[in-house]
């Protein structure tokens, strides 16, 4: 009973700040511009599909760069000594003490024309354009949401019980079987979270693109940031088709996570 | 034997390990044989865990050689033995099912599938799982993921089995049906089995042979009825089984003197008036009238056991341990005897008269009464004595001048337990410092493999001072 009591507070904060907005967005997005119901906010948002396609494209290129740089990294963590995991982790977690939109600041300084990169390159006889385009747009997010998939994965790796390992090589398994066997499989759930942990906020983010991206690099974030002055029902459209989607995607990556525990 | 006829399969040479500066395994030397159900016992800490660990590749010795099938294994990882084990935790894999954790060695030398399944149905058959090939190894009993470690392991055919405690986990009923299973499983597969356990018990009941480890050391190494009848020293008699371990002197051949009483033994060869440890068991003293026997004691109580009834003798200040079918009345007189051939006559684990240092006093106040002296980078202060500086000096300390309870950092820090044997009036402590050995009293049992501070009462202990001072140090 107690503990019930406890949590009225978190659940009038959720209703608040969570509830109501979200359900005033869904009435928002059935009305035209002079408040009667109406569908046409959507079929404006229709319009926009390209932008959603590759805004999913983008988050998923960088969730997958994420996994594939910190699933090894993560690895290597665990093999480490605790204090060289201590000072590893505290690196990763450095940059996130700063704002961030004064990081991606930092890399349109890094990218620009005649900045850091562009000179080093030139003296090496190397000339290109590092910043507005997809590349430096995923290259952000990769460096913003890195964390986010190292340490879910590091945590559930670190807590695989070493005698698990000892029992693959005792029956057989070198460095890679124990690895393709045994970790992998134990480290899905870690893999998962840190899935959902970049995915789900690398489509919905915003201004990234906008510093570092082209102009055919706006994402739906910057769409629904820039509509909203002007036209709140088809921002709450496209926000809520946007949350749809993100469900949907949270939905089928725990289906696959349940399989995979039980096969 | 027969056993003697069979080839050598693994053999330990000399096997040294640190670990920390501190040694857990002291030059061990170890045959094991073909088809042969060895068991390593000792108590915990002893090193024999790691002994087996030596042997499926996941410590590698500081020095010493591992030799296998003739072969020497060094530096072979653990994925390249034909050795299998069975873990503690068992450490089944928990996203496998039961078909699949037992498959996992045969998968792994890819095999033909079908193969794969016969033997693996095979073994499951054997371990008594059949039916259970899709169940969660999560969702199996004790005994029933414990029968699968063993299938894991077996199925792989490997050369020997290494189990490392496999039914410390288990309840008491269940263990022993496991042992009996075990065994049977022993013999129907013609595996060698190398089963480590700090349970007297189950080493007695299993084993072809039995490895007694302490402190890094084997002590003895023999057939079950070789280690009960007779035990090398104190420490085996004293963790095989019940004994009563008494202080002893040996007169001549065949005849010793315990408790004040001169009895007729069968060991020779020990010297003229030697200090012994002597062991009888419980079951050899036989319960008689007090005239007929060759001690007398009061009987201090008395317990029924099932079988037999186990009484407790007081003979002087020391207590015997009896068993008999017949029991005697509590605060009767009974006598006491035992036949030359049940009195076991062993060498003291650690034949001193007492502990003694030798030294030299590094600071003395004549006015306070009071000396120091270094004992292993300690400074160890001696009150209500005044030995002038620079003087070498002897220190005997009685064995109840040593104690490992108290307050403070003691005057020797960390002070190894290595063994605690019950001589019917006290507990016979021997302590190892970084650079000798103690022994103590105690009237509290303590736990062997564990480090605690020791204390000296200086009260107690007699002083002889060998050399004065030299001129020199009597300047300053």
């Amino acid at each position: 009973m107690k503990s019930k009591k406890l949590s009225i507070p978190y659940i009038i904060w959720m209703l608040v700040f969570t509830m109501i907005p979200i359900v005033m967005i869904g009435i928002t997005a059935f009305k035209d511009s002079h408040g009667n119901f109406s569908l046409e906010p959507f079929m404006k948002a229709f319009g926009y599909t390209g932008v959603f396609l590759k805004s999913l494209w983008i988050a998923l290129l960088s969730t997958l760069i994420c996994l594939v740089l910190a699933y090894p990294l993560a690895y290597l963590l665990t093999r480490m000594k605790k204090s060289s995991q201590n000072t590893i982790q505290m690196l990763l977690m450095i940059p996130m003490w700063m704002n961030f939109l004064l990081r991606i600041y930092a890399w349109m300084i890094l990218l620009q024309k005649n900045g850091p990169l562009d000179t080093a390159l030139s003296l090496l006889g190397i000339h290109g354009t590092y910043i507005g385009n997809t590349g430096a747009v995923v290259l952000g997010m990769v460096y913003e949401y890195l964390p986010f998939m190292v340490l879910p994965i590091f945590t559930v790796m670190s807590k695989i019980d070493g005698g698990l390992i000892e029992a693959a090589q005792d029956l057989g398994s070198n460095g890679f079987a124990v690895l393709r066997k045994v970790i992998f499989p134990l480290s899905i759930p870690g893999v998962i979270s840190g899935i959902t942990m970049v995915f789900v906020p690398s489509a919905s983010t915003f201004l990234v693109s906008q510093y570092l991206g082209g102009t055919d690099d706006i994402m739906i974030g910057d769409v629904i940031d820039k509509i909203f002055w002007t036209d709140q029902s088809t921002g709450s459209a496209i926000s809520l088709i946007l949350m749809i989607l993100i469900f949907v995607f949270l939905v089928l990556m725990n289906l696959f996570g349940d399989e995979e525990a039980i096969a | 034997m027969e056993q003697t006829e069979k080839k050598v399969i693994v053999s330990l040479k000399d096997i040294f390990l640190r670990y920390d500066g501190e040694v857990i395994l002291n030059h061990i030397n170890l045959d094991i044989r073909e088809k042969e159900f060895v068991t390593i016992l000792g108590p915990s800490g002893c090193g024999k865990t790691t002994t087996l660990r030596i042997i499926g590749g996941f410590v590698e010795p500081e020095s010493g050689d591992i030799i296998f099938d003739g072969k020497r294994i060094n530096g072979l990882p653990p994925h390249k033995r034909n050795v299998n084990t069975v873990f503690q935790k068992y450490s089944l894999f928990p996203h496998l099912n039961v078909y699949d954790n037992v498959a996992f060695g045969l998968k792994l030398k890819k095999l033909p599938k079908d193969e794969i399944k016969r033997k693996v149905m095979k073994m499951l058959a054997i371990v008594d799982l059949k039916g259970y090939e899709k169940r969660s190894v999560a969702k199996l009993s004790g005994g029933q993921q414990q029968r699968v470690a063993i299938a894991r392991a077996l199925v792989c055919d490997p050369d020997i089995i290494l189990l490392d405690e496999p039914l410390g986990a288990l309840d008491l009923k269940l263990r022993k049906s496991m042992q009996l299973e075990l065994k049977e499983i022993q013999q129907q597969t013609k595996k060698t089995f190398i089963y480590v356990t700090h349970d007297q018990e189950e080493a007695l009941t299993m084993s072809d042979r039995v490895v007694v480890m302490n402190n890094g050391v084997i002590e003895q190494i023999g057939t079950p009825e070789d280690i009960y009848n007779e035990p090398v020293n104190a420490f085996v008699a004293d963790f095989i089984g019940e004994a009563n371990i008494l202080n002893g002197t040996m007169i001549d051949d065949c005849r010793v003197r315990i408790l004040g009483k001169e009895l007729e033994c069968v060991d020779k060869g020990f010297g003229k008036n030697a200090p012994v440890d002597v062991v009888i068991r419980p079951e050899d003293v036989i319960i008689t009238k007090p005239e007929d026997g060759q001690l007398v004691g009061v009987v201090e109580n008395v317990t029924f056991r099932g079988v037999h009834y186990e009484m407790s003798v007081r003979v002087g200040k020391c207590e015997i341990l009896a068993q008999s079918t017949r029991s005697a009345e509590t605060g009767s007189t009974v006598g006491l005897r035992v036949i030359p051939f049940n009195i076991q006559i062993m060498n003291k684990l650690l034949p001193i008269e007492s502990n003694t240092i030798e030294t030299t006093v590094t600071y003395a106040d004549e006015s306070e009464r009071y000396f120091e002296f270094e004992l292993e980078d300690e400074t160890v202060t001696v009150r209500d004595k005044y030995i002038p500086q620079g003087s070498r000096v002897r220190i005997h300390l009685p064995f109840d001048a040593l104690s490992i309870t108290g307050s403070g950092d003691g005057d020797l820090k960390d002070v190894y337990i290595e063994s605690v044997v019950y001589k019917g009036e006290h507990n016979e402590i021997i302590l190892e410092s970084d650079t000798r050995k103690w022994l103590m009293l105690s009237d509290t049992d303590e736990q062997v493999a564990t480090y605690v501070p020791l204390w000296f009462d200086f009260k107690k202990a007699s002083f002889e001072v060998i050399a004065s001072p030299d001129q020199k140090e009597g300047e300053t």
